[in-house]
């Protein structure tokens, strides 16, 4: 949106004032998460700029708290668990969420809204009554406080974004490619894997990055139903800021914002690719 | 022409192995139908197991209530007699069957849970089943005197009342509590005075907080929407990222980065003293209170709001804008009547996806909120993890289910559940 030639003194004004707006409030989104980055050199074990850092003094600046992550076993134990757990998960909630949104996307498929409402609702169910629930249940059953509680549970709340994500990719697939396979004599099963999975493959993974980073990143769960033998990054990162706040979880904090970067970068990717096969951008 | 549709019509059609072509087709659907509903089964199957089922158990726990029923078996039929109206305590029958239940109870040291079931009801039980079934073994008869021996608050009524009402299969005490309403020393239903009402005031908090919050991330999101939506398509994409980069980093990141920011050493009192704003004995408390509360969770949901408004925003024309103008009206009137009508269905998804959130928060005002940041949710977890007072954490924990899923019907109804989209 140029601003058009005939504008006149207060438009002009405006315009600059609106965009001048806009860059705060961008500013807003993402300085929080800038500004994690070089607190976490942090010589001195404080959440705060030190007047060393200010003036570039290299004595203001270490890694010792990436040091400390690296060396210390409660954060190795949870990036192990948070890795074990989010990959389990994924895999679950990938496979079982794949192939309810084919049966979703069927015209055949009876009360489709329902259904639907139904298999996303743990999604919309706030994570607390999600946790309790769970932590009552799984205990009954002898689930709480193993990692296959804490991987079924995951996998329970990532299932909604597989569903979402996949049955929109799904949106744009011609139904009359399976029916055009099956007139070439490929039996259902070579239609899924010839057919089908190539064309639906970028929604998949991308279904399965938010699966992911839904089990990555969640902590109320784990806390209710893991204990410490299943603490995850998040779980780690928690307790920690509520009992001794260390710079360790800015270095932390700063190695999850390039993880969630690179995600993104996947994620635009994945994006692109989807539209191109689908013939609706050049690109 | 008239001819021929006149030859084919009477005829019934056939398929090739003779059956009607109608039969074939119905057999035909119903089979299609069967296939996609065998594909969703494995996850709906999946999804009742590990989520619906537990959510079930919770709403159980809210009104279940067999402990002091199961401990005291043969008291509690016998207590069906008894008038609690009267001012009289039961007589001598109910207290022999007090007295082997609890014998029995010390012997599978089962009398401290229901003691602690009850005291949520009124405080002294606790101790009374404790101290009564550490004894009761050794009781001899009269048990009515042997009992009050033990403690007076035997031959006080209103325990016996107590005792009464709470021993049924179900309760409905802990919704009662949940909502500030609990009984007098007669059994009557009363609000709690003003002091005491601490849920219902917590709830309307979430509520006021939540909408303050969708509202202030309306406000954010409308203007980088708007701007989003009408730059050229390679810039509008760098600048989503800046929307997208927090959407996809962790709660915690973002969490610890406004602690970082707002608390009193941090980033913004530091700049403030530094600027000589602020003296440094003077730093502004920005957190452990409602302030850090709203502006982090401001900046949490914030991407939630872009993202719906900047879709809906994309489809409308420019042309419309310039239409209105063209027909007289000032930039500012063009916009109020027709585009702000235009992205109506933006705003109610966004604001319905973002008060939904919100109400439902946890992590964000459990570290950020301090004493007057936090909200129902905290409320919960406290009463799962600390007061282990289970039964009210699930009822407080069903009355925010029942509000949440009135949302998600709104939302259903505005949106559409199957136009749910992400990222």
């Amino acid at each position: 949106m140029a601003l058009p030639a005939h504008a006149g003194k207060i438009e002009t004004i405006w315009y600059y004032t609106f965009r001048v707006l806009c860059g705060m409030i961008f500013f807003f989104l993402i300085a929080p998460i800038v500004i994690i980055i070089p607190l976490s050199f942090n010589s001195v074990p404080f959440f705060t700029f030190t007047s060393e850092m200010l003036s570039l003094d290299p004595a203001g600046y270490s890694l010792e708290w990436y040091k400390d992550f690296f060396t210390d076993l409660n954060w190795q134990g949870a990036v192990k668990n948070s890795f074990i757990i989010a990959i389990f998960s994924t895999l679950i909630s990938t496979t079982l969420g794949t192939i309810a949104a084919l049966g979703l996307s069927r015209s055949e498929m009876p009360a489709k809204t329902v259904v639907m409402g139904i298999l996303i609702s743990p999604m919309i169910v706030p994570l607390i009554i999600s946790a309790a629930g769970m932590f009552f249940f799984y205990t009954n059953i002898g689930l709480a406080s193993t990692h296959l509680g804490v991987i079924l549970a995951h996998a329970a709340l990532a299932t909604p974004f597989v569903v979402i994500v996949v049955t929109a990719t799904l949106v744009g697939f011609d139904q009359s490619l399976i029916r055009a396979a099956a007139t070439l004599g490929a039996s259902p099963v070579v239609t899924f894997f010839k057919v089908i999975v190539p064309l639906i493959l970028p929604g998949v993974i991308s279904g399965a990055l938010f699966a992911f980073v839904t089990s990555f990143d969640e902590v109320v769960v784990v806390k209710f139903v893991g204990s410490y033998e299943q603490r995850t990054i998040p779980w780690a990162m928690f307790s920690g800021i509520r009992e001794q706040i260390s710079p360790t979880i800015l270095a932390v904090a700063t190695m999850l914002i390039i993880l969630s970067a690179s995600l993104l970068a996947t994620l635009e990717l994945l994006r692109r690719r989807n539209e191109r096969l689908r013939g609706m951008s050049p690109g | 022409m008239s001819a021929t549709v006149e030859s084919v019509a009477p005829e019934q059609m056939v398929t090739a192995d003779g059956t009607p072509l109608k039969v074939s087709l119905a057999r035909a659907r119903r089979r299609a139908r069967n296939r996609a509903l065998l594909l969703v089964a494995p996850l709906f199957l999946f999804i009742f197991i590990t989520f619906f089922i537990p959510i079930f158990s919770m709403l159980f726990r809210s009104v279940e209530n067999e402990l002091v029923g199961d401990t005291l078996h043969r008291t509690v039929p016998l207590l069906q007699n008894w008038d609690e109206s009267g001012d009289t305590i039961p007589g001598e029958e109910v207290f022999a069957a007090l007295q082997q239940d609890f014998a029995e109870a010390q012997k599978t040291k089962s009398a401290g849970r229901p003691g602690r079931r009850l005291n949520y009801e009124k405080p002294g039980f606790s101790s009374l089943f404790r101290k009564t079934a550490r004894k009761a073994q050794k009781l001899e008869p009269p048990y009515r005197e042997a009992f009050i021996k033990i403690s007076k608050d035997w031959g006080d009524v209103e325990y016996w009342r107590v005792l009464k009402r709470e021993s049924g299969k179900y309760t409905k005490s802990y919704y009662l509590s949940a909502l500030d309403f609990s009984y007098d020393s007669e059994g009557n239903v009363v609000k709690n005075p003003g002091k005491e009402s601490i849920y219902i005031k917590l709830f309307w908090r979430t509520l006021w907080m939540s909408m303050l919050i969708t509202v202030l991330c309306l406000v954010l999101a409308y203007p980088i929407s708007y701007l989003l939506s009408t730059l050229p398509a390679r810039t509008s994409n760098l600048l989503l990222i800046l929307v997208l980069l927090p959407f996809w980093t962790s709660l915690l990141v973002r969490t610890s980065a406004w602690i970082a920011i707002l608390q009193q050493e941090g980033v913004i009192n530091d700049f403030l003293v530094f600027l000589g704003f602020l003296s440094d004995d003077g730093r502004l408390a920005m957190i452990h209170n409602q302030v850090g509360t709203i502006v982090a969770m401001v900046h949490v949901l914030l991407p939630f709001m872009v993202l719906p408004l900047y879709s809906v925003m994309k489809t409308i024309p420019p042309s419309y804008l310039r239409a209105a103008r063209s027909l007289g009206a000032n930039p500012f009137t063009a916009f109020v009547r027709v585009y702000v009508p235009n992205t109506v269905a933006g705003i109610g998804a966004g604001g319905i996806l973002v008060f939904i959130i919100a109400i439902g928060y946890y992590i964000t005002p459990a570290l950020v909120g301090g004493q007057s940041g936090t909200l129902i949710s905290n409320l919960i977890a406290y009463h799962l993890e600390t007061s282990l007072n289970w039964g009210l954490a699930a009822a407080l924990g069903a009355i925010l289910l029942g509000g949440v899923l009135a949302l998600y019907l709104l939302y259903d109804k505005i949106v559409g559940i199957d136009n749910m989209k992400l990222g």
